[in-house]
């Protein structure tokens, strides 16, 4: 009877086991089948995207053809937006990494009067919405003149990029055993030379979550480029959006273009997944 | 005061335990390291609050004092509150979907070997822009089922179900044997014999919606015991080209195209037409009139307007879930994974069902995990504009609306910057409750 049982059981599993997996398989076509189509649309000339579906490469593969990128990388304000995304990510990135390990290693470690106050009140700031910040700051950066310059847009990013890392090194650097700063500081280490050789080493993955998730974050924006760069400094998402008013008659500008633009994140993500994820965890509150 | 204050004891100055005193104490080293970070964040986070909070209760210019003029118009003014309501509408059903989804998605994908894979594919959208998922869904929800994904999804499931008619807009032309029936049927306006060939002529076809498989029309040829015809497109280019009511060479059938014989109204024999465009009935028509019943001419099913006023909220909800259900999958999982087995183990040894386990062990022992998702979720919908700005066409903008986009709107190119200072301040609160949180779960961290 019992082997009965189980063999009953067995059954039900291996019915049910194909059950989930032909689920499985339709929710994940379901999920990739919308970027497939973007890509494929950016295939296409724009004659046959106004004629067909996406699908129709299928039946159709001589449709395919390249010649919407090759336009496109002729297509000055395309290019020159993409130089700009470079220009705002890497510095926003790098200035918000920077200054928040310095600033988590001196929460961490250091010694000052109201310190865990400080932090508190840096966490505090993790959810501020940037919406807040837009009219002030579209107001302060006119008068001191950075309004519609990549200055102004990087400025902005690491502002409220900051918390979130301040927040995130800070936990990651407590961590540190302090016999290892101890026998740095014995061996005549300095305060710069402790910061550089023996922290930043060592917080190493924290600083690699940090960089994606920041690194992402500011590639995709598009609001806060939207607001504070103009024509010369927009990065692509401003670019685009400029585009998707008239959508249908550019989709050959619009779908390329996306692309293009997804290109870079989705290689980071595939590259750095696993530091991806742990920054997106410690993000949580974000 | 010094870092650890707690149970207000005095702490003595260097406790060999504490962090502290490691790099010395000269307050002047960790003021240069602090103060890149905190002069940024009171310029750029910490001064537009209060100057938000302040401005919000002036008028348009900024010059008089509005009292909460500025606030009510949060509830008064028309577009306000739709983006207010459509605002709740995403902050109740988004985050609850997206982490029903992921709580779905991570506990199956622990039953198969390719799990990684799967999940790898539904985190993916959360690394690009947006502005990249908005013009996919752009391209998702287009309204022609040709060309629109969702569409031809849609209407592909709707003719499965129901019968695609093939020839809409047919109707007879000058000096037809055929007449209007009512409700969209046409009959012959004379009876038919046996040994007759019957001409059923209609106009009124676009070429290009002439089925794939019609071929140049027949003309009847009349069989004894039998009643035979041809039913064509009785039109050829061209001022006074072909003739009327006949079958001329350049002419389709209509392949397909239904054909009842009707005797005191009753169905007495039906027929379909062939690729030529001819049909034969038996004897027992005779005497019967020949109608096309309507369900040749009704308009082909289109499929659903997905942009348009009622239905473009829930269908950019649905690219939102599609880019946030990996972030709720993933930390679910990582949950799951620290769930203990034996736990579980225990629960089926006892002879719990899967679904019962599911639901009385797995998702109690879950909750923290899941409040924190939904939280971060809600945060994250509450601030939604890119999505919308993208998606929703400028006809179906307004029904659209949520609170960032009509705050981008009122503060950038309404020149409203008094209310938009309200509507940011209003966002600001709605969040003040998380930030509480944080600060009192870390505070408990930081003392201890």
């Amino acid at each position: 009877m019992n082997a009965k049982q189980s063999l009953g059981s067995r059954l039900v599993e291996a019915v049910g086991g194909g059950v989930l997996r032909v689920f499985l398989i339709v929710v994940g076509l379901f999920w990739l089948v919308p970027t497939i189509g973007l890509l494929l649309s950016s295939l296409r000339a724009p004659e046959d995207i106004s004629a067909s579906g996406w699908w129709k490469v299928f039946s159709e593969p001589s449709q395919i053809t390249f010649d919407s990128y090759a336009k496109l990388l002729e297509n000055d304000d395309i290019t020159s937006s993409l130089l700009n995304t470079v220009w705002i990510t890497v510095p926003a990135t790098l200035l918000v990494v920077i200054i928040g390990s310095l600033a988590g290693y001196a929460f961490a470690w250091m010694e000052f009067p109201g310190r865990d106050w400080w932090f508190l009140g840096v966490v505090g700031l993790l959810v501020v919405p940037v919406q807040v910040a837009l009219i002030p700051i579209a107001e302060l950066f006119g008068t001191i003149g950075i309004f519609g310059s990549v200055l102004g847009v990087v400025l902005f990013h690491v502002g409220f990029g900051l918390p979130f890392a301040v927040f995130l090194l800070r936990n990651f650097f407590a961590e540190i055993p302090r016999e290892l700063l101890e026998a740095a500081r014995l061996d005549g280490a300095g305060e710069l030379r402790l910061f550089f050789r023996v922290v930043m080493p060592l917080g190493g993955p924290a600083i690699a979550a940090l960089g994606i998730f920041q690194f992402l974050w500011v590639w995709n924006d598009m609001l806060v480029a939207l607001i504070f760069s103009d024509s010369g400094s927009q990065p692509i998402t401003v670019a685009l959006q400029t585009q998707v008013r008239q959508f249908g008659n550019n989709i050959d500008v619009l779908a390329p273009g996306a692309f293009i633009s997804m290109v870079v994140p989705l290689a980071v993500f595939f590259a750095f997944q696993r530091q991806f994820v742990s920054g997106v965890m410690a993000g949580a509150v974000k | 005061m010094t870092s650890v204050p707690a149970a207000g004891g005095t702490k003595p100055p260097a406790a060999p335990k504490s962090r502290k005193s490691v790099t010395g104490t000269r307050r002047t080293v960790a003021a240069l390291f602090l103060l890149p970070a905190l002069v940024l964040l009171g310029a750029l986070v910490v001064y537009p609050i209060g100057y938000s909070v302040v401005r919000s209760f002036y008028d348009q210019s900024g010059d008089g004092f509005a009292g909460i003029d500025n606030y009510q118009a949060l509830f008064t003014d028309e577009g306000i509150r739709t983006a207010l309501k459509n605002n709740i509408i995403w902050v109740v059903f988004a985050p609850t979907v997206a982490t029903a989804l992921g709580l779905i998605f991570a506990v199956l994908t622990e039953r198969v070997r390719w799990g990684t894979a799967f999940k790898l594919v539904v985190f993916m959208p959360m690394a690009i822009s947006m502005l990249a998922a908005g013009i996919i869904f752009r391209l998702v929800y287009d309204q022609d089922p040709d060309k629109g994904f969702a569409n031809a999804v849609w209407v592909g499931v709707h003719d499965t179900f129901s019968q695609a008619s093939a020839f809409p807009k047919a109707h007879p032309g000058r000096e037809s044997p055929l007449k209007p029936a009512g409700g969209g049927a046409f009959v012959t306006t004379s009876p038919v014999r046996t040994g007759e060939a019957v001409s059923l002529p209609l106009v009124g076809v676009a070429p290009d919606l002439m089925p794939d498989g019609a071929k140049t029309a027949v003309a009847p040829k009349p069989e004894p015991d039998k009643v035979t015809g041809t039913t064509w497109q009785d039109f050829t280019r061209g001022k006074g080209v072909g003739t009327l009511n006949s079958v001329d060479s350049s002419e389709l059938g209509y392949a397909g195209m239904k054909i009842e014989a009707v005797k005191d109204g009753r169905v007495v024999a039906s027929a379909t037409a062939a690729d030529d465009g001819t049909f034969t009935l038996p004897a027992s028509a005779d005497g019967a009139q020949l109608r096309l019943p309507a369900s040749n001419f009704k308009e082909p099913y289109n499929g659903l307007d997905w942009l348009g006023p009622s239905l473009v909220t829930p269908a950019i909800i649905g690219s939102y879930i599609w880019m946030w259900a990996g972030f709720a999958m993933v930390l679910i999982a990582a949950g799951l994974a620290s769930v203990p087995r034996e736990l579980l183990e225990a629960a089926r040894v006892d002879g719990a069902s899967e679904w019962q386990v599911f639901r009385r062990v797995t998702v109690p022992l879950l909750a923290p995990v899941l409040a924190v998702v939904t939280v971060t979720l809600m945060i994250n919908v509450l601030k939604i504009f890119d999505l919308v700005f993208i998606i929703a066409p400028g006809s179906s903008q307004d029904d659209a609306n949520v609170l960032a986009l009509e705050l981008y709107r009122k503060g950038f190119s309404e020149d409203q910057p008094g209310i938009a200072s309200a509507i940011s301040v209003f966002l600001l609160l709605l969040v003040i409750p998380v930030m509480w949180f944080n600060v009192r779960r870390l505070r408990r961290e930081v003392r201890r």
